[in-house]
């Protein structure tokens, strides 16, 4: 079987060759050409079993359904609100797409008017147009507490696997913390200017290893 | 033969590319060629207005290219002119076969392409400039788009031409081209040439090319590695 022509986590750019063989699947970020697999953009290689994937190390946030987001209301409308949601297109939430039954005739406002901010679930992509619902457990809309992004590429880093970064900083800081994949998260309560430490280290080192090691470090925890 | 300004016919004027320059800018990039300086800053991808400029299947490249003021010896009339439109489109159509613009449907990656200081091979520049750019944007891509001008003197090809040179060249033949599959996105001609020539200097172009190549990929390199 051929070999990578990289090696795992080498730094690529776009029109790298990354292997030259049909043993391997292109993965995220990458696309097949002739018989060889190429990088799409700037990033690491990642490769899981025979799929060869790229991470990006900067990117502009393109939904995908099931994500969860933090959005700014940006329009009221008749029969919806339009959201701002840090991404290339504005995203849609319709009547249907909230949990309380909402009387067509009542003033949309007093559920959510322009400028609040929703923690939401991406229902539905097609071609461009993106709805938004708040039918899902985690979402609600978001009094006081502040507002801090990051490159969604970094998000990944910051949740952890299955949620092990974050649950270390939860612990740690006390703080009440929503991750929306689009870059942008709520925190509120707690040791915030601890967290705010915590999330400047993720960004600068976002791939060095036992990052998990370091984080608990700076909070104060034992490795 | 050595030129007006020392260099041998296949040399390039010193070269140094810098990316990520402009902090507000999803990406950005400096190249500089001699004394000919460009800067490229992309944006998006993001919405994009007038609605009808909208296409459902994939993203709009805009591409301004703008010579500031003060980038050349006459001061410069700001606003854009014939010319400045004309380097626009050719430079979109120059970078838009290397990206993956069905990825970003309604949207548009805004492509700005300011020329602080101008000494012949302004437009080679900014293309130079803009692939650096839109790879550290993150914008996904299948090739970075290389560029340079060529020509002709007393019988001779040349490479790279200064403001001077240019005034007595026979010809001048910016190139753009994908430096991995050796596809050809831009080919302009001022003059007259034997379509012998011509093929000869595009292999010309291109081989004198890769020195650039390596360097937009060092920059790169240097901006995210460090």
């Amino acid at each position: 079987m051929a070999e990578l022509l990289k090696k795992e986590r080498e730094f690529v750019m776009p029109g790298d060759e990354l292997v030259k063989s049909m043993d391997f699947l292109p993965g995220r970020n990458t696309f097949r050409e002739g018989d060889s697999i190429y990088s799409k953009r700037l990033g690491v290689v990642n490769l899981n079993g025979r799929v060869v994937s790229v991470i990006p190390l900067n990117i502009v946030y393109m939904p995908k359904v099931n994500d969860m987001v933090l959005g700014k209301i940006e329009e009221v409308q008749p029969n919806g609100w339009v959201v701002d949601i840090n991404s290339a297109n504005t995203a849609w939430l319709p009547l249907s797409g909230v949990r309380e039954f909402i009387d067509t005739k009542s003033d949309l406002t007093r559920y959510y008017d322009i400028g609040d901010m929703i923690y939401g679930k991406i229902a539905q992509v097609s071609q461009g147009s993106v709805h938004i619902s708040m039918q899902d457990p985690r979402a609600r809309k978001l009094k006081a507490g502040r507002i801090v992004k990051l490159n969604p590429a970094k998000i990944p880093r910051l949740i952890g696997k299955a949620g092990s970064m974050v649950n270390v900083i939860k612990k740690y800081t006390d703080c009440r913390i929503n991750i929306g994949q689009n870059g942008l998260i709520w925190i509120d309560d707690g040791n915030q200017e601890l967290f705010l430490r915590a999330l400047k280290l993720i960004e600068d080192e976002t791939f060095t290893e036992g990052l998990t090691d370091k984080v608990t470090e700076l909070l104060g925890g034992k490795s | 033969m050595k030129r007006q300004d020392g260099r041998n016919a296949n040399e390039i004027r010193p070269i140094v590319i810098k990316a990520g320059v402009i902090e507000q800018a999803q990406g950005s990039a400096m190249v500089s060629l001699g004394n000919t300086r460009a800067i490229a800053a992309v944006y998006g991808p993001r919405a994009l207005f007038p609605k009808h400029l909208q296409r459902p299947d994939k993203a709009y490249l805009n591409t301004v290219y703008n010579m500031v003021p003060f980038s050349t010896k006459e001061r410069n009339r700001p606003g854009p002119s014939r010319r400045s439109n004309e380097i626009s489109k050719v430079t979109r159509h120059a970078l838009e076969p290397a990206i993956f613009l069905e990825e970003f449907p309604k949207s548009e990656i805004f492509l700005c392409i300011d020329i602080i200081e101008a000494n012949a091979g302004t437009r080679t520049a900014g293309i130079n400039a803009a692939a650096v750019a839109l790879a550290d944007a993150g914008i996904p891509m299948r090739d970075f788009v290389t560029s340079i001008a060529v020509g002709k003197v007393n019988g001779e090809y040349i490479v790279d031409m200064t403001g001077k040179e240019e005034e007595v060249t026979h010809c001048d033949l910016p190139v753009a081209f994908m430096p991995r599959t050796k596809k050809i996105t831009l080919l302009q001609m001022d003059g007259d040439l034997p379509q012998k020539d011509v093929k000869e200097l595009i292999q010309f172009a291109m081989k004198s090319a890769e020195e650039i190549y390596k360097k937009q990929k060092e920059a790169l390199r240097k901006r995210w590695t460090s």
